[in-house]
């Protein structure tokens, strides 16, 4: 019988093994020895976490969720720290998800970053951040979570520069890292508060004593520490997972090179702060404000991204703002109090956004470098691989009906919809379904620009297409298969029933929820006639979404300049991402430049500490020339002053003496 | 009033004129020429103190050759009358003042210290050569044969000095 | 009787006035020589010293401050020279080496 004791640690620590031993000697190693090392570290740690999940099949009831204190590892007075790991169902889901997806990942990159300088670095930072992400993913406490959630910006940071010798990298990299510490800045004051009213940080002891604690009201004014602390957490999560308003690093993270993307900034890394908030369920499930604050922001995040998106012309570019767009969705359904949909929405995601990112990597790759998908098109008969397999990921995130996403983000709708604690649930609801019908139009705009239509390309740049190799292509094609059956497991009652297929996700989910859930309000139950009669909606308006992009870029290429043309003003809003980043720029980073600049360096270290040491200085040789005045050489003067020396002496012993 | 009273204070008299015309006069060879006068007027009270050999010694040695080197050195300079220059504005303005404090404070303590009821008596203490000589090499020989070298490295010295070429 | 006290008295005088001849002085020589002066009190006062006593160890001492003035004042002469061969003044105040 395998032992979780020593089997789940390997999990994390094979691919940290591979990160320092390729970090060490991988720069004298040929590309085949760091593949070997590479992407075998995290087969082989795929391996270990499939083993895992089937110990832990195996484990009985009582033993879940699975816990092991390796050891001390912090211990300061009353605080106390443990290294220790902590499985149950929703780790072991995230850890499959993370080694599986992250395994296709390396598999990809052995092809995508065949031609790239830094081969050995790209594999060493890639493992290290698998590394991080298991341990965030399996962490007992808050604080080895926070341990990996700091060490997987530290890799997004490292992976995002990776062409650190271009300055708009090296800049995407700091901003990632910066965004992100504003909201570890909310994080680490969660910390405090948890460990201030628990006395402990470690999972067991936080949960059990939060389900004694009353339900906080959802009125703001009289909210208590478990809303304060939901809120900070949600904080550390809006900057990690880039929602408004830290969204502005993803964008620019695109630097990086695309499997990074992937990995990274679609499938794992953005989705540490929906785990988190999703472990941390009894906390929020107690703070229905901060449950509410989680859902609109999740909403707003799902809206605004998904306009821009419309008229960007960067092929990865419109993917991320579909990724954050993507993450709000899992906030809405996590703040509509569907825990399970959320994480369900997670994994489907990971499925197809990463996809699309390979996919679009090998559209890239076959044009040569050239992102901009206004130059290019007609690129389906040349890339069949690629294309086919973007086309299902693109079906399955615009919600077509059988694919994943179609089941996660109906999910998550209806709950809204339905939520018994969201007020204003209708409201997120239909802006949620605005931005799905969005999502289905700018990503077929995508397919039909990028795959479709006449071929916009320079000649030199024909020559170069090319399917992808084999490397690169394989990957896609086992994603696009879980882009389809991903979602299968999760059903809704609605559609399963008639066809006596459960929701697997939800029941294998439920007792990670049954805290948050018992909280619940009981909802007014709906008919599945309903729910079947929205399910219907929301494919009619992706369908819509498709169609318009149909006769967009198909039939009349023409309509949407002149749509572009006619609306200037909006248009240009949209396509400068309404300006967030100038507007952030000349309202918080010049004035911290101006107070950095004025206030921190010259007038405090230049003028007071400068000032206080040179000026000890300058005090000290005044005295000293003062001083040597005296030293004049002449001897009369010397003679004087010892004859008054002896006056002095000799009167003191005459009359002084007592 | 004994002779002794009678010498003591007219050479003790003579060696305090002089010594005031040491420090009065402008010219340095009058001022050796007094210093020549209080030397010899000390020799006197020596021997009115009993030390014969201190007085021989001073005269010969101190009188004699000392001064000699003096008088000589100032002929070999020429040096004139002396400067009125005045740059130490410290000496200027309490050199004298606290010279004189100095002068009155050490007096009267040594005054003080002996109330006046021990007197000199000539035959109390007589510093014979061949006494003094006892004592230099029996007690003293060391220091007496360290003062050799002294002199040894003071010649050399003087002659390194003040040679115009070395 | 001349009381011991009047020698050390004169004694004390004598030592005053080499000390204000060497603060009011501005010949180097004549400074030397208020040196000597002072020397020659202190001799007086040993002198005097030893005959209260009886110790014939004070005449002694004044031998020795004897031989030591002589050893330096052929020294000190020597470097007068030398310094009036560089500098061409006796002017003590022109000789201001010893300073910043």
């Amino acid at each position: 019988m395998l032992d979780l004791v020593w089997l789940l640690p390997l999990v994390p620590l094979l691919p940290l093994a591979g990160a320092a031993l390729l970090g060490l000697r991988g720069r004298q190693w040929s590309r085949g020895e760091v593949n070997l090392v590479g992407v075998g570290s995290a087969g082989l740690s795929f391996g270990a976490a499939i083993a895992a999940a089937v110990t832990f099949f195996q484990l009985p009831l009582t033993e879940i969720p699975w816990k092991f204190d390796y050891f001390t590892w912090l211990e300061a007075g009353r605080f106390q720290v443990q290294a220790s790991f902590y499985l149950d169902q929703l780790s072991l889901l995230m850890m499959l998800v993370v080694t599986g997806v992250g395994f296709l990942i390396h598999v990809y990159s052995i092809g995508y970053m065949h031609h790239e300088g830094g081969y050995y670095r790209f594999f060493a930072y890639l493992n290290l951040f698998m590394f991080f992400m298991l341990l965030l993913v399996l962490a007992g406490n808050y604080v080895l979570l926070f341990v990996g959630w700091e060490g997987v910006g530290l890799c997004s940071y490292l992976l995002i520069g990776f062409y650190f010798l271009r300055e708009s990298a090296s800049n995407a990299g700091k901003k990632a890292f910066i965004v992100n510490r504003i909201g570890d800045f909310g994080f680490t004051l969660a910390l405090l508060l948890i460990f201030w009213t628990f006395g402990s940080l470690e999972y067991t002891n936080v949960f059990a004593g939060a389900s004694v604690m009353p339900a906080e009201p959802g009125d703001w004014s009289q909210a208590g520490v478990l809303t304060a602390i939901s809120l900070l957490l949600f904080t550390g999560a809006i900057g990690k997972s880039a929602q408004l308003p830290l969204y502005v690093w993803l964008p620019d993270a695109m630097e990086g090179p695309t499997p990074v993307s992937a990995l990274i900034h679609a499938a794992t890394m953005v989705a540490a702060g929906v785990y988190m908030v999703a472990r941390s369920n009894i906390l929020f499930a107690h703070a229905p404000f901060a449950l509410a604050t989680v859902a609109v922001i999740g909403c707003l995040t799902a809206y605004f991204p998904a306009t821009i998106a419309l008229v960007q012309n960067d092929i990865k570019r419109v993917l991320a703002y579909s990724t954050v767009s993507q993450l709000g969705y899992m906030f809405l359904g996590l703040g509509a109090g569907a825990f399970a949909a959320g994480i369900f929405h997670l994994m489907t995601h990971a499925f197809f956004k990463a996809l699309l990112f390979l996919g679009a990597g090998s559209v890239i790759h076959a044009m040569n470098g050239q992102q901009d998908i206004r130059k290019m098109g007609g690129l389906w008969p040349k890339i069949r691989a690629t294309a086919a397999t973007f086309w299902i990921a693109a079906l399955a995130i615009a919600g077509a009906p059988l694919f994943s996403g179609f089941f996660s983000k109906d999910e998550i709708l209806w709950q809204t919809f339905t939520s018994p604690t969201l007020r204003i649930g209708k409201l997120l609801w239909l802006l949620g379904l605005i931005a799905a019908t969005m999502t289905a139009f700018y990503m077929f705009r995508l397919v039909f620009l990028t795959f479709h239509g006449e071929g916009r390309y320079t000649p030199e740049t024909a020559k170069h297409i090319h399917e992808s190799p084999r490397t690169m292509t394989r990957p896609l094609i086992v994603l696009a298969l879980l882009s389809v059956v991903g979602g299968w497991v999760g059903i809704p009652a609605a559609l399963g029933e008639r066809v006596h297929i459960p929701n697997y996700l939800e029941h294998f989910l439920e007792p990670v929820f049954a805290g948050a859930n018992q909280l619940r309000p009981a909802a007014m139950p709906h008919a599945h006639s309903e729910e079947l009669g929205f399910m219907g909606l929301t494919t009619l308006l992706a369908l819509a979404g498709f169609a318009v992009a149909y006769s967009f870029y198909i039939r009349n290429p023409e309509l949407a300049n002149q749509l572009a043309h006619t609306f200037r003003a909006l248009y240009q809003v949209l396509v400068n991402k309404y300006y967030v980043d100038e507007i952030y720029h000349a309202v918080i980073v010049r004035p911290m430049h101006w107070l950095s600049d004025r206030v921190f360096w010259q007038a405090f270290d230049v003028g007071i500490v400068d000032g206080a040491v040179n000026g000890a200085a300058a005090r000290a040789q005044e005295m000293g020339a003062w001083l040597r005045r005296w030293q004049s050489g002449n001897t009369r003067s010397y003679g004087t002053w010892v004859a008054l020396g002896a006056l002095a002496a000799l009167t003191y012993f005459l009359f002084g003496q007592p | 009033m004994g002779a002794d009273v009678i010498l003591f204070f007219f050479f003790g008299g003579l060696a305090v004129l002089g010594a005031l015309s040491l420090v009065i006069q402008r010219h340095p060879i009058h001022s050796a020429l007094s210093l020549i006068l209080v030397m010899a007027s000390l020799a006197v009270l020596y021997l009115l103190l009993g030390a014969e050999f201190i007085a021989a010694i001073q005269i010969i040695v101190y009188a004699g050759a000392i001064m000699v080197l003096f008088v000589f050195v100032i002929m070999l300079l020429n040096a004139g009358e002396e400067e009125q220059t005045n740059l130490s504005r410290v000496t200027r303005y309490i050199g004298l003042p606290v010279a004189t404090a100095l002068l009155a404070e050490m007096g009267w303590l040594l005054y003080r210290a002996w109330p006046g009821d021990v007197g000199v008596v000539p035959d109390r203490l007589v510093g014979r050569t061949s006494a003094v000589g006892h004592m230099l090499f029996k007690e003293y020989v060391l220091p007496f044969e360290l003062t050799s070298v002294v002199i040894l490295i003071a010649i050399i010295g003087a002659i390194v000095l003040a040679k115009k070429e070395l | 009787m001349v009381p011991v006290s009047y020698y050390l008295v004169l004694s004390a005088v004598l030592f005053g006035l080499g000390v204000i001849g060497f603060l009011v002085k501005r010949n180097i020589i004549t400074i030397f020589m208020c040196i000597e002066l002072m020397l020659n009190a202190v001799n007086l006062a040993f002198v005097a010293f030893a005959h209260a006593w009886e110790a014939l160890s004070g005449h002694i001492y004044v031998f020795f401050v004897i031989v030591i003035a002589a050893a330096e004042a052929a020294v000190g002469l020597a470097i007068i020279i030398v310094i009036f061969r560089n500098r061409g003044s006796l002017n003590v105040e022109r000789i201001n080496f010893l300073k910043w």
